[in-house]
Protein backbone atom coordinates (compact mmCIF):
# COMPACT_ATOMS: atom_id res chain seq x y z
CA UNK A 1 0.00 0.00 0.00
CA UNK A 2 1.18 3.21 -0.77
CA UNK A 3 2.81 5.27 1.77
CA UNK A 4 0.24 8.28 3.24
CA UNK A 5 1.79 11.50 4.03
CA UNK A 6 -0.11 12.62 7.31
CA UNK A 7 -0.92 15.98 8.43
CA UNK A 8 -2.11 16.17 11.62
CA UNK A 9 -3.19 13.72 14.08
CA UNK A 10 -5.90 13.39 17.01
CA UNK A 11 -6.55 11.29 19.49
CA UNK A 12 -9.99 9.94 20.20
CA UNK A 13 -9.69 7.03 22.69
CA UNK A 14 -10.22 9.53 25.40
CA UNK A 15 -14.25 10.65 25.05
CA UNK A 16 -17.37 8.28 24.19
CA UNK A 17 -19.72 9.14 21.30
CA UNK A 18 -20.66 11.63 20.04
CA UNK A 19 -17.95 13.39 21.30
CA UNK A 20 -15.81 11.07 19.19
CA UNK A 21 -17.00 12.50 16.15
CA UNK A 22 -16.82 16.01 17.69
CA UNK A 23 -13.39 15.81 18.47
CA UNK A 24 -12.66 14.68 15.08
CA UNK A 25 -14.40 17.32 13.38
CA UNK A 26 -12.63 19.89 15.85
CA UNK A 27 -8.87 18.34 14.57
CA UNK A 28 -10.41 18.30 10.72
CA UNK A 29 -11.19 22.15 11.14
CA UNK A 30 -7.97 22.70 11.53
CA UNK A 31 -6.49 21.60 8.20
CA UNK A 32 -6.63 23.09 4.71
CA UNK A 33 -8.67 21.05 2.26
CA UNK A 34 -7.54 17.52 1.18
CA UNK A 35 -4.77 17.47 3.91
CA UNK A 36 -4.77 14.24 6.40
CA UNK A 37 -5.82 13.44 9.74
CA UNK A 38 -4.95 10.35 11.37
CA UNK A 39 -7.76 9.56 14.26
CA UNK A 40 -6.84 6.73 16.65
CA UNK A 41 -10.20 5.50 17.97
CA UNK A 42 -11.56 2.58 20.38
CA UNK A 43 -12.83 -0.90 18.99
CA UNK A 44 -17.22 -0.61 19.71
CA UNK A 45 -19.21 2.15 18.96
CA UNK A 46 -16.13 4.38 17.76
CA UNK A 47 -14.85 2.28 14.85
CA UNK A 48 -18.58 1.27 13.91
CA UNK A 49 -19.82 4.65 13.41
CA UNK A 50 -16.83 7.04 12.95
CA UNK A 51 -15.74 6.36 9.65
CA UNK A 52 -19.40 5.90 8.43
CA UNK A 53 -19.85 9.84 9.86
CA UNK A 54 -16.74 10.93 7.86
CA UNK A 55 -18.51 10.00 4.74
CA UNK A 56 -21.47 11.21 5.59
CA UNK A 57 -19.71 14.47 6.15
CA UNK A 58 -18.21 14.31 2.71
CA UNK A 59 -14.58 13.82 4.03
CA UNK A 60 -12.63 10.59 2.47
CA UNK A 61 -11.74 7.93 4.19
CA UNK A 62 -8.50 6.37 3.16
CA UNK A 63 -7.44 3.70 5.37
CA UNK A 64 -8.42 2.00 8.45
CA UNK A 65 -6.16 -0.02 10.53
CA UNK A 66 -6.17 -2.10 13.70
CA UNK A 67 -2.76 -1.39 15.79
CA UNK A 68 -4.08 -4.65 17.99
CA UNK A 69 -4.37 -3.05 21.17
CA UNK A 70 -7.85 -2.61 20.85
CA UNK A 71 -7.33 0.89 19.27
CA UNK A 72 -7.59 1.41 15.37
CA UNK A 73 -6.12 4.28 13.38
CA UNK A 74 -8.20 5.65 10.37
CA UNK A 75 -6.71 8.27 7.92
CA UNK A 76 -9.03 10.62 6.77
CA UNK A 77 -8.78 13.27 3.79
CA UNK A 78 -10.35 16.28 4.41
CA UNK A 79 -13.31 17.70 1.79
CA UNK A 80 -12.82 20.47 -0.26
CA UNK B 1 -85.59 4.20 16.81
CA UNK B 2 -83.03 2.34 18.27
CA UNK B 3 -79.26 3.84 17.36
CA UNK B 4 -77.45 1.48 15.19
CA UNK B 5 -73.75 1.30 17.52
CA UNK B 6 -72.41 -0.96 15.36
CA UNK B 7 -72.92 0.63 11.85
CA UNK B 8 -71.19 4.09 14.22
CA UNK B 9 -68.13 1.59 15.41
CA UNK B 10 -67.75 0.39 11.60
CA UNK B 11 -67.82 4.39 10.60
CA UNK B 12 -64.93 5.57 13.18
CA UNK B 13 -67.68 6.92 15.66
CA UNK B 14 -66.36 5.17 19.10
CA UNK B 15 -68.75 4.69 21.70
CA UNK B 16 -67.59 6.56 24.80
CA UNK B 17 -68.32 6.25 28.45
CA UNK B 18 -70.58 9.18 28.30
CA UNK B 19 -74.39 8.30 27.12
CA UNK B 20 -73.97 9.35 23.31
CA UNK B 21 -71.06 10.33 22.96
CA UNK B 22 -68.64 9.27 20.22
CA UNK B 23 -65.01 9.64 20.39
CA UNK B 24 -64.74 9.93 16.30
CA UNK B 25 -61.94 8.26 14.55
CA UNK B 26 -60.53 9.89 11.37
CA UNK B 27 -58.83 8.24 8.09
CA UNK B 28 -54.85 9.05 8.57
CA UNK B 29 -52.93 7.54 6.28
CA UNK B 30 -48.91 6.95 6.87
CA UNK B 31 -49.22 9.48 9.69
CA UNK B 32 -49.71 12.20 7.61
CA UNK B 33 -52.25 15.04 7.57
CA UNK B 34 -51.92 18.74 5.75
CA UNK B 35 -52.50 22.23 7.25
CA UNK B 36 -55.58 22.24 5.68
CA UNK B 37 -56.90 18.99 7.07
CA UNK B 38 -55.60 19.61 10.47
CA UNK B 39 -57.71 23.23 10.25
CA UNK B 40 -60.70 21.60 9.97
CA UNK B 41 -60.38 18.99 12.13
CA UNK B 42 -59.83 21.50 14.91
CA UNK B 43 -62.86 23.37 13.91
CA UNK B 44 -65.00 20.50 14.25
CA UNK B 45 -63.58 19.18 17.89
CA UNK B 46 -64.72 22.90 18.87
CA UNK B 47 -67.72 23.48 17.34
CA UNK B 48 -68.94 19.64 18.16
CA UNK B 49 -66.36 18.35 20.38
CA UNK B 50 -64.42 19.61 23.57
CA UNK B 51 -61.70 21.52 21.54
CA UNK B 52 -59.23 18.99 21.56
CA UNK B 53 -58.32 16.01 19.82
CA UNK B 54 -56.47 12.50 21.39
CA UNK B 55 -53.44 10.92 18.93
CA UNK B 56 -54.12 7.10 19.13
CA UNK B 57 -51.39 4.66 19.42
CA UNK B 58 -50.99 3.84 15.81
CA UNK B 59 -50.78 7.54 14.50
CA UNK B 60 -54.93 7.75 14.22
CA UNK B 61 -56.44 11.00 15.23
CA UNK B 62 -59.73 11.18 17.21
CA UNK B 63 -62.06 13.98 17.83
CA UNK B 64 -63.90 12.95 21.31
CA UNK B 65 -67.13 14.17 22.59
CA UNK B 66 -69.02 14.03 19.46
CA UNK B 67 -73.11 13.61 20.36
CA UNK B 68 -75.10 11.36 18.75
CA UNK B 69 -77.25 14.21 17.03
CA UNK B 70 -74.16 15.69 15.46
CA UNK B 71 -73.02 12.75 13.90
CA UNK B 72 -74.13 13.23 10.59
CA UNK B 73 -73.58 17.05 10.67
CA UNK B 74 -69.62 16.23 11.44
CA UNK B 75 -69.40 13.49 8.90
CA UNK B 76 -70.58 16.30 6.16
CA UNK B 77 -68.67 19.05 7.06
CA UNK B 78 -65.69 17.07 7.52
CA UNK B 79 -66.17 15.39 4.05
CA UNK B 80 -66.65 18.70 2.56
CA UNK B 81 -63.09 19.74 4.35
CA UNK B 82 -61.41 17.27 2.93
CA UNK B 83 -61.15 14.38 6.35
CA UNK B 84 -62.35 11.11 5.67
CA UNK B 85 -63.41 8.77 8.48
CA UNK B 86 -62.11 6.23 9.80
CA UNK B 87 -63.11 2.87 10.50
CA UNK B 88 -63.32 0.41 13.65
CA UNK B 89 -64.30 -3.42 13.51
CA UNK B 90 -62.98 -6.65 11.63
CA UNK B 91 -61.22 -4.95 9.06
CA UNK B 92 -57.97 -3.10 7.89
CA UNK B 93 -56.95 -0.72 9.98
CA UNK B 94 -55.44 2.49 9.59
CA UNK B 95 -51.94 1.85 7.71
CA UNK B 96 -49.28 3.44 9.76
CA UNK B 97 -45.91 4.66 8.30
CA UNK B 98 -42.62 6.36 9.20
CA UNK B 99 -41.12 9.30 7.13
CA UNK B 100 -38.97 6.99 4.99
CA UNK B 101 -36.83 7.79 1.99
CA UNK B 102 -38.64 10.86 0.97
CA UNK B 103 -37.57 13.06 4.16
CA UNK B 104 -35.46 10.66 6.49
CA UNK B 105 -31.67 10.27 5.48
CA UNK B 106 -31.80 6.22 7.11
CA UNK B 107 -34.66 5.84 4.67
CA UNK B 108 -34.58 2.59 2.76
CA UNK B 109 -38.18 2.60 0.75
CA UNK B 110 -40.60 5.73 0.20
CA UNK B 111 -42.99 4.77 3.45
CA UNK B 112 -45.52 7.06 2.39
CA UNK B 113 -46.51 6.80 -1.36
CA UNK B 114 -46.52 2.87 0.03
CA UNK B 115 -48.55 3.52 2.57
CA UNK B 116 -51.37 5.41 0.03
CA UNK B 117 -51.20 2.94 -2.37
CA UNK B 118 -51.70 -0.28 0.35
CA UNK B 119 -54.30 1.98 1.68
CA UNK B 120 -55.66 2.54 -1.47
CA UNK B 121 -55.80 -0.84 -1.73
CA UNK B 122 -56.91 -2.64 1.36
CA UNK B 123 -58.55 -0.01 4.02
CA UNK B 124 -61.53 -0.39 4.99
CA UNK B 125 -61.66 -4.10 4.03
CA UNK B 126 -63.98 -6.45 6.12
CA UNK B 127 -62.22 -9.60 7.22
CA UNK B 128 -62.40 -12.04 10.45
CA UNK B 129 -61.02 -9.37 13.05
CA UNK B 130 -59.43 -6.30 12.65
CA UNK B 131 -55.73 -6.43 10.21
CA UNK B 132 -53.07 -3.62 10.83
CA UNK B 133 -50.34 -3.10 8.30
CA UNK B 134 -47.43 -0.82 9.35
CA UNK B 135 -44.91 0.17 6.87
CA UNK B 136 -41.11 1.37 7.91
CA UNK B 137 -38.14 2.58 5.84
CA UNK B 138 -35.12 0.87 7.23
CA UNK B 139 -33.79 -1.89 9.71
CA UNK B 140 -33.88 1.30 12.62
CA UNK B 141 -37.59 -0.20 12.95
CA UNK B 142 -38.94 3.44 13.69
CA UNK B 143 -42.45 2.08 13.16
CA UNK B 144 -42.03 -1.45 14.72
CA UNK B 145 -43.11 -3.30 11.40
CA UNK B 146 -43.44 -6.88 13.51
CA UNK B 147 -45.99 -5.61 15.49
CA UNK B 148 -48.31 -5.73 13.03
CA UNK B 149 -50.67 -8.43 11.23
CA UNK B 150 -48.66 -7.27 8.34
CA UNK B 151 -45.13 -5.57 8.40
CA UNK B 152 -43.15 -3.91 5.73
CA UNK B 153 -39.82 -2.70 6.31
CA UNK B 154 -37.46 -1.69 3.89
CA UNK B 155 -33.97 -3.28 3.47
CA UNK B 156 -30.92 -3.42 1.16
CA UNK B 157 -29.97 -6.14 -0.61
CA UNK B 158 -25.93 -5.95 -0.35
CA UNK B 159 -23.41 -7.29 -2.51
CA UNK B 160 -19.91 -7.04 -2.66
CA UNK B 161 -17.51 -5.08 -5.43
CA UNK B 162 -14.18 -6.61 -5.05
CA UNK B 163 -12.73 -4.47 -8.09
CA UNK B 164 -13.33 -1.32 -5.94
CA UNK B 165 -12.75 -2.60 -2.63
CA UNK B 166 -8.94 -1.35 -0.81
CA UNK B 167 -9.68 -4.18 2.10
CA UNK B 168 -9.96 -1.06 4.25
CA UNK B 169 -11.69 -2.62 7.24
CA UNK B 170 -14.74 -0.32 7.39
CA UNK B 171 -17.36 -2.35 6.75
CA UNK B 172 -16.35 -5.04 8.91
CA UNK B 173 -16.51 -2.69 11.55
CA UNK B 174 -19.69 -0.80 10.62
CA UNK B 175 -21.83 -4.38 10.39
CA UNK B 176 -23.63 -4.42 13.95
CA UNK B 177 -24.44 -7.86 12.92
CA UNK B 178 -21.05 -9.69 12.67
CA UNK B 179 -21.74 -10.60 9.27
CA UNK B 180 -18.61 -9.87 7.37
CA UNK B 181 -15.51 -11.13 7.57
CA UNK B 182 -12.34 -9.81 5.89
CA UNK B 183 -9.33 -11.59 5.10
CA UNK B 184 -6.46 -10.74 3.62
CA UNK B 185 -7.74 -10.96 0.25
CA UNK B 186 -11.84 -10.16 0.30
CA UNK B 187 -14.82 -10.09 2.15
CA UNK B 188 -17.15 -12.55 3.31
CA UNK B 189 -20.67 -11.89 3.61
CA UNK B 190 -22.47 -14.19 6.02
CA UNK B 191 -26.21 -14.07 4.28
CA UNK B 192 -27.56 -15.73 7.54
CA UNK B 193 -26.60 -12.75 9.58
CA UNK B 194 -27.26 -10.19 7.82
CA UNK B 195 -30.44 -8.39 8.42
CA UNK B 196 -30.31 -5.92 5.36
CA UNK B 197 -29.37 -2.73 7.22
CA UNK B 198 -26.75 -1.71 4.60
CA UNK B 199 -24.64 -0.22 7.56
CA UNK B 200 -21.31 -1.31 5.30
CA UNK B 201 -23.05 0.51 1.96
CA UNK B 202 -23.44 3.76 3.91
CA UNK B 203 -19.96 3.06 5.43
CA UNK B 204 -17.75 2.04 2.70
CA UNK B 205 -15.64 5.38 1.62
CA UNK B 206 -15.28 3.32 -1.66
CA UNK B 207 -18.40 2.55 -2.78
CA UNK B 208 -17.35 -0.89 -2.69
CA UNK B 209 -20.73 -2.39 -1.78
CA UNK B 210 -23.62 -2.03 -3.47
CA UNK B 211 -27.50 -2.03 -1.90
CA UNK B 212 -30.36 -2.63 -3.85
CA UNK B 213 -33.63 -1.60 -1.67
CA UNK B 214 -36.13 -4.15 -1.18
CA UNK B 215 -39.23 -4.86 1.68
CA UNK B 216 -38.79 -7.28 4.22
CA UNK B 217 -42.53 -8.64 5.26
CA UNK B 218 -43.60 -9.93 8.61
CA UNK B 219 -46.77 -11.79 9.60
CA UNK B 220 -48.84 -12.37 12.28
CA UNK B 221 -47.54 -9.40 14.51
CA UNK B 222 -50.02 -8.36 17.71
CA UNK B 223 -49.21 -6.46 20.38
CA UNK B 224 -52.35 -6.18 21.81
CA UNK B 225 -54.22 -8.70 24.68
CA UNK B 226 -51.53 -11.07 22.95
CA UNK B 227 -48.38 -10.33 22.14
CA UNK B 228 -46.41 -11.78 19.37
CA UNK B 229 -43.48 -10.33 16.80
CA UNK B 230 -44.52 -11.10 13.10
CA UNK B 231 -42.55 -13.63 11.35
CA UNK B 232 -40.71 -13.22 8.08
CA UNK B 233 -40.87 -16.19 6.10
CA UNK B 234 -39.92 -14.99 2.37
CA UNK B 235 -36.80 -13.56 0.57
CA UNK B 236 -36.16 -9.56 0.57
CA UNK B 237 -39.44 -8.67 -2.09
CA UNK B 238 -37.86 -6.31 -4.45
CA UNK B 239 -41.14 -5.46 -6.98
CA UNK B 240 -44.07 -3.56 -5.62
CA UNK B 241 -46.02 -5.27 -7.93
CA UNK B 242 -43.99 -8.74 -5.75
CA UNK B 243 -44.98 -7.25 -2.47
CA UNK B 244 -48.96 -6.87 -3.08
CA UNK B 245 -49.43 -10.51 -4.78
CA UNK B 246 -47.98 -11.33 -1.53
CA UNK B 247 -50.08 -9.15 0.82
CA UNK B 248 -53.33 -10.05 -1.51
CA UNK B 249 -52.77 -13.87 -0.99
CA UNK B 250 -51.53 -13.36 2.94
CA UNK B 251 -54.96 -11.44 3.30
CA UNK B 252 -57.01 -14.31 1.39
CA UNK B 253 -55.40 -16.96 3.90
CA UNK B 254 -56.99 -15.25 6.76
CA UNK B 255 -60.16 -14.65 5.35
CA UNK B 256 -60.54 -18.58 4.53
CA UNK B 257 -58.83 -19.56 7.36
CA UNK B 258 -59.65 -17.59 10.32
CA UNK B 259 -62.84 -17.73 12.39
CA UNK B 260 -64.87 -14.73 12.96
CA UNK B 261 -63.09 -13.06 15.79
CA UNK B 262 -60.08 -14.56 14.97
CA UNK B 263 -56.45 -12.76 14.58
CA UNK B 264 -54.19 -13.84 11.55
CA UNK B 265 -51.92 -14.43 14.31
CA UNK B 266 -53.98 -17.19 16.33
CA UNK B 267 -55.39 -18.03 12.95
CA UNK B 268 -51.67 -19.00 11.90
CA UNK B 269 -51.07 -20.44 14.91
CA UNK B 270 -54.11 -22.96 14.91
CA UNK B 271 -53.38 -23.84 11.19
CA UNK B 272 -49.90 -24.16 11.56
CA UNK B 273 -47.58 -22.29 9.58
CA UNK B 274 -46.41 -24.35 6.75
CA UNK B 275 -49.82 -24.54 4.88
CA UNK B 276 -49.49 -20.58 5.21
CA UNK B 277 -46.02 -20.53 4.14
CA UNK B 278 -46.42 -22.26 1.14
CA UNK B 279 -48.87 -20.37 -0.14
CA UNK B 280 -46.56 -16.76 0.55
CA UNK B 281 -44.15 -18.71 -1.56
CA UNK B 282 -46.16 -19.10 -4.40
CA UNK B 283 -47.46 -15.73 -4.00
CA UNK B 284 -43.56 -14.58 -3.84
CA UNK B 285 -43.40 -16.63 -7.02
CA UNK B 286 -46.21 -15.68 -8.74
CA UNK B 287 -47.96 -18.94 -9.13
CA UNK B 288 -50.85 -20.23 -7.63
CA UNK B 289 -50.28 -22.70 -4.52
CA UNK B 290 -52.46 -25.54 -5.92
Amino acid sequence: MAEIRIDAAVDITDVVCPVTFVKAKVALEELDDRQILSIRLKDGEPVQNVPRSMKEEGHQVLRLTDNGDGTFTLLVRKAE
Amino acid sequence: MAVDYKALKDGGFMRQKQKNHFSLRLKVVGGNLSAEQFAVIAEISKKYGKGYVHLTSRQGVEIPFIRLEDVEKVKAELASGGVDTGVCGPRVRTVTACQGSAVCPSGCIDTTALARAVSERYFGRTLPHKFKFGITGCANNCLKAEENDLGIKGGYLVEWIPAACTLCGVCAKACREGALEQTDTEIHLDREKCTNCGRCVKACPFDAWRGEPGYLVSFGGTFGNLIAKGRQVLPVIREEQTLFRVADAALDYFDRHAKPGERFRVALERCGWEDFMKEMEAAYRGGDSD
